[in-house]
């Protein structure tokens, strides 16, 4: 069999879902606020006055993006932060409405691990099931609300499976009761577009670091009026409801992310579907017995994620590692748990099934040559691992035999 | 992600002795898919050796590399040498695995061991 060229010429970044690389233009915009306007934006010095204009305008890319007003939105230091600030945040601030949150199985740990940490201080959790696309059904939430709900937390998009709920009929029903819903739109700021009235949303976060911004830096949108009580307590930044010294170079480059994917959307969002669904196409005609997860309408542009029965996630990220590929995989071997992706258990795929899942999530740095080495790597990579699988054998006895 | 040594990786990217025998003398296997690992391995027995052992193997990097691994400690050993190669014996061979990765060690020579047994029963049902 002819090598494919090695993996010191080609290096593939399919793992767009996980972080992005830092566009240019963001990477230039940041520099100057390392070592030139380095002041900190509460000083009453020139210095500072450097400084806290840029983030001011920052804030306002931030909300153009998403719809929002500048001051609805409070800068954080990551996503897993603003999740963690929304429910604990608005949750304790609504505590004589009431003790109950609903959220979906789905959700991103930085939503579920909180809420069990809440469910010990005596908040009570509705974790809602979704069907086998991914969708949280609107009637269930419906169902779900009481008297004592104060907050509802349902994802917009679905990070690992690409599934974009139905945010704006879930909020409908949750507004209608006189509750509040957040939503984390880490996954679909900048890559889609979010307006947070249009959603009906008292609550979203999103992030930098997935629209070809900096690490460092995410917001949390709260709609005027809504309560919080802020998880991190000093001095007055973020009017007061986020304490700490802004990181400027990270909230000046999310920024920039901001205003160049609201410019640029429409055509990335184009342009990176098109190569999923080649890529897509691809893998569906030249592998057999291969589930394409999530729906085929309602997803993420950029989603490619992929179950290959009879073998297992982590060895074939490492055959496609050694190829220059980088993708992910929902495989209890390839987490440090241990444990199949709970996302993928809730859209009831078996566990067996789950631990041959590979997520290729594309960028607009991706181009269609890598799509095509892709497609040609891809099939080698699993009919070798098949010829090894017990599994495999198996099955092609129950076939003949 | 795990990060293996060199040695994992030469044994996982060209695992030595896969396949199946199809007239083995003894089968073993363990593990099943939903944990993530599952081992068969086929043993060929002449004189008391091993002479020839092969394996299938669904799981990750560690387990392909165990399975390898295995078998190449085991080609040519008695039964009884063979039934003493422990889980920690193949981990070291293998220059260490990851520490949440040590239960793959443990499942290659168990099948190896289970495929002895077999061997082992059906000769005394003879």
């Amino acid at each position: 069999m002819a090598e494919p060229q090695e993996k010191k010429d080609i290096k593939i970044y399919f793992d767009n879902a996980s972080t992005t690389k830092v566009d240019d233009r963001v990477y230039k915009e940041i520099l100057p606020y390392f070592n030139k306007f380095f002041g900190n934006p509460s000083s009453m010095h020139s210095f500072g006055e450097d400084a806290s204009p840029a983030v001011e305008a920052a804030r306002k890319s931030c909300a153009e993006l998403t719809g929002a007003q500048a001051d609805e939105v409070y800068f954080t230091s990551c996503g897993t932060e603003s999740n963690n600030m929304a429910l604990w945040g608005i949750a304790r601030a609504y505590k004589e409405k009431g003790n109950h949150i609903i959220t979906s199985a789905i959700e991103h740990y930085s939503i579920l691990n909180p809420l069990k940490e809440m469910q010990k201080e005596g908040f009570e959790v509705t974790v809602l099931p979704v069907d086998k696309s991914g969708f949280v059904n609107p009637e269930d939430v419906k169902k779900a609300l009481k008297s004592t709900t104060v907050l509802v937390s349902i994802m917009h998009a679905n990070n690992e499976i690409g599934t974009i709920q139905n945010i704006k009929e879930i909020s409908k029903s949750v507004k209608e009761s006189g509750t509040l819903m957040h939503s984390d739109g880490m996954a679909t700021a900048g890559i889609i577009p979010v307006d947070v009235n249009d959603l009906g949303l008292d609550s979203f976060s999103f992030s930098a670091q997935q629209m070809y911004g900096p690490k460092g830096a995410a917001a949390l949108y709260l709609k005027k009026g809504v309560k919080i009580r802020p998880l991190l307590l000093g001095g007055t930044q973020e009017r007061g409801r986020r304490a700490g010294t802004e990181n400027v170079p990270a909230i000046v480059g999310f920024g920039k992310a901001c205003a160049i994917a609201d410019k640029e959307m429409d055509y990335n969002y184009k342009y990176v579907k098109s190569l999923r669904d080649k890529l897509a196409a691809g893998i569906k005609k030249s592998i057999e017995d291969v589930k394409y997860n999530g729906d085929a309408e309602q997803r993420l542009p950029g989603n490619a994620h992929f179950s290959f029965e009879y073998i297992e996630g982590e060895s074939i990220i490492l055959l496609l590692n050694s190829k220059g590929i980088a993708a992910a995989s929902g495989s209890s071997c390839a987490s440090h748990a241990l444990k199949s992706s709970h996302v993928l258990l809730a859209i009831k795929l078996s566990p067996a099934t789950a631990n041959g899942s590979i997520l290729f999530s594309l960028g607009k740095y991706n181009t269609e040559t890598e799509v095509d080495y892709t497609l040609e790597v891809l099939p080698q990579i699993v009919s070798k691992l098949r010829e090894m699988s017990p599994l495999c054998s198996r099955k092609d006895q129950a076939l003949t035999g | 992600m795990v990060t293996y040594n060199e040695k994992v990786m030469q044994h996982f990217m060209s695992p030595h002795n896969v396949g199946e025998i199809k007239d083995a003398d003894g089968v073993g296997e363990v593990g099943n898919p939903v944990c993530g690992d599952m081992m068969t391995f086929y043993i060929k027995v002449k004189d008391n050796k091993l002479e020839d052992v092969k394996f299938k193997t669904f799981g990750c990097g560690a387990a392909i590399a165990v399975s390898s691994m295995v078998s190449d400690i085991a080609k040519g050993k008695t039964l009884e040498e063979a039934l003493k190669i422990t889980n920690k014996d193949v981990a070291d061979e293998l220059g260490g695995l990851p520490k949440n990765k040590m239960h793959c060690s443990n499942l290659g020579a168990d099948a190896l061991h289970s495929a002895i047994k077999d061997y082992m029963k059906k000769k005394k049902e003879k």
